[in-house]
C-alpha cells in the first residue's frame, strides 16, 4: 500500500524505532472469545486451529515485519477478560 | 514468531489463581473490568492487605471470590450497607463495592441512593450488562426500550434507569460511565475513583453475549463491543441527566461529575464519636474495636446458641 511504503521510507530516513513486544499466553485460561484478535490495533493476532485443555481455540501471533508487528501497546492484555494474554517489551 | 507460553500473568499476585478460569462466559466483560480495577489498584500502589471488596449476588457478584484480598460476598442487593458498615468501623481500610446493575439498582436500589446521599467514603463499581444474566436473562430496570429478553419477548416497553444520572443527583462525589471497550480510560477513571474521598461511582457498560446479545442481534461478544465502539460518544462534565441510553442511538460515556471534596459520612461520624467517647485518635478507636472483637464474637456465639455457656 502507498501509505505503508511511505511509512517505511520515513522510518528509514529518521532514527525513530517502533517499539516491539513479545506476546505471552497462559493458554489453558483462554476461552476463545476473540476480543484480542478483533481489537488488536496492528491485527497481528489470529485464532489458531489448535485446541487448549478446555477445548477452545487460543489466539496465535502472525507477524509480518517491518510494519505488521506487535508494538507492545498492551491492549490485548487489557481487553482480555480471562487474565490469559499479556505483552512484555522486547529488549533489542 | 508465535506466542510464548507462560504460566504466570502479571496480575496473578492479586488473584486467587487456583480458582481460574472463572465462571463468566466467553466474551463477558466482567473479567475485563475486574482486570482494570486490579490494574488501577496496582498503579496507585493500593495495599491489598488494606482493601476490602464487597459484592452482592449475580454474575458480577462472583468477582469477590477471585481476588486475593479480604472480600465479602453478601446477601442480594445489600453490598452497600455492608460496605458502609465496614468503613464506619474501620476507616483505615479502602472499601470497594463491585457488583452488578440488578444487584445494586433493582434489588438494592434503595441503598445506593442513600449511601450517595450520606456521601459514604466507598467506591462503587457497577457492571451494567442490561439484563439479569445469571437467572436466565429476565428484564432488568436497565434493559433499553425495545430490548428483547425472556420476560419481554415482544420488546421492553419500560424506560430504563440512567444509573450515572441517578447517583449523581443523589449526592455522589465522583460519577463516571465507561464501556468495557474503553479499558485505558476506565483504568484511569477507577484510579481517580479510588483516590477520591467520598462516594465515588463508576458505571461500566459490558456485553452479555449469552443472555442479552443473543436475543438482540449481537450474538457474538465482538458484535456488542463494535456496537459500543460505534455509539459511545466521549464527553466530560455534561449534565448527568443527559446520559440516557436509547437503543440504536449514540450514548454518552465519560466523567460526569468530579465534585469538590466534602466531609464524608465517616468524618461526621468520627467527629461525633470523638466528642461522645473521648477518643484521641482514629488508631485508638480501631485498637478498641480489635480488642473487643473477641468478646463480641463470643457474645454472638452465645446469642446464636452455638457457643459454650
Amino acid at each position: 500500500m502507498a501509505t505503508e511504503s511511505r511509512i517505511e521510507k520515513l522510518l528509514k530516513e529518521s532514527d525513530a524505532t517502533i517499539p516491539r513486544g513479545t506476546v505471552y499466553l497462559v493458554e489453558d485460561r483462554c476461552k476463545g472469545c476473540g476480543l484480542c484478535v478483533e481489537f488488536c490495533p496492528k491485527g497481528v493476532l489470529v485464532i489458531s486451529d489448535r485446541f487448549n485443555k478446555k477445548g477452545y481455540h487460543p489466539p496465535e501471533l502472525v507477524e509480518e515485519p517491518p510494519l505488521k508487528v506487535c508494538i507492545n501497546c498492551g491492549f490485548c492484555e487489557r481487553i482480555c477478560p480471562e487474565f490469559a494474554i499479556f505483552v512484555k517489551k522486547k529488549e533489542e | 514468531m508465535s506466542v510464548v507460553q507462560a504460566n504466570m500473568h502479571p496480575l496473578d499476585n492479586y488473584l486467587r489463581t487456583e480458582r481460574l478460569p472463572h465462571v463468566w462466559c466467553s466474551g463477558c466483560g466482567i473479567g475485563t473490568v475486574l482486570g482494570a480495577y486490579l490494574r488501577a489498584m496496582k498503579n496507585i500502589g493500593m495495599d491489598p492487605e488494606k482493601t476490602i471488596m464487597v459484592s452482592g449476588i449475580g454474575c458480577t457478584g462472583r468477582a469477590a471470590g477471585y481476588v486475593k484480598m479480604d472480600s465479602f460476598h453478601t446477601t442480594h442487593g445489600r453490598p452497600i450497607p455492608f460496605a458502609v458498615g465496614i468503613k464506619a468501623a474501620r476507616p483505615d481500610l479502602n472499601v470497594t463495592v463491585f457488583s452488578g446493575d440488578g444487584d445494586l439498582f433493582a434489588i438494592g436500589g434503595n441503598h445506593i441512593i442513600h449511601a450517595a446521599r450520606r456521601n459514604a467514603d466507598i467506591t462503587v463499581i457497577t457492571i451494567n450488562n442490561f439484563i439479569y444474566g445469571m437467572t436466565g436473562g429476565q428484564l432488568a430496570p436497565t434493559t433499553p426500550e425495545t430490548g428483547i429478553t425472556t420476560t419481554s419477548p415482544y420488546g421492553n416497553v419500560e424506560s430504563p434507569f440512567n444509573l450515572a444520572g441517578l447517583v449523581a443527583v443523589s449526592g455522589a462525589s465522583y460519577v463516571a460511565r465507561w464501556t468495557s471497550l474503553h479499558v485505558r480510560r476506565l483504568e484511569k477513571s477507577i484510579e481517580k475513583a479510588l483516590k477520591k474521598r467520598g462516594f465515588s461511582f463508576v458505571e461500566v457498560l459490558s456485553p452479555c453475549p449469552t443472555a442479552y446479545g443473543r436475543r438482540n442481534r449481537m450474538r457474538d461478544p465482538v458484535d456488542m463491543l463494535k456496537y459500543f465502539q460505534e455509539h459511545a460518544v466521549v464527553k466530560h462534565h455534561i449534565n448527568p441527566l443527559e446520559g440516557v441510553i436509547e437503543p440504536d442511538k449514540d450514548f454518552i460515556v465519560g466523567e460526569f461529575l468530579d465534585a469538590e471534596e466534602e466531609p464524608t459520612f465517616e468524618d461526621k461520624l468520627w467527629e461525633m464519636t470523638k466528642k461522645e467517647f473521648l477518643y484521641t485518635s482514629q488508631a485508638e478507636r480501631t485498637a478498641w474495636i480489635l480488642e473487643h472483637r473477641r468478646h463480641l464474637e463470643t457474645l454472638s456465639k452465645i446469642i446464636s446458641g452455638r457457643g459454650e455457656r
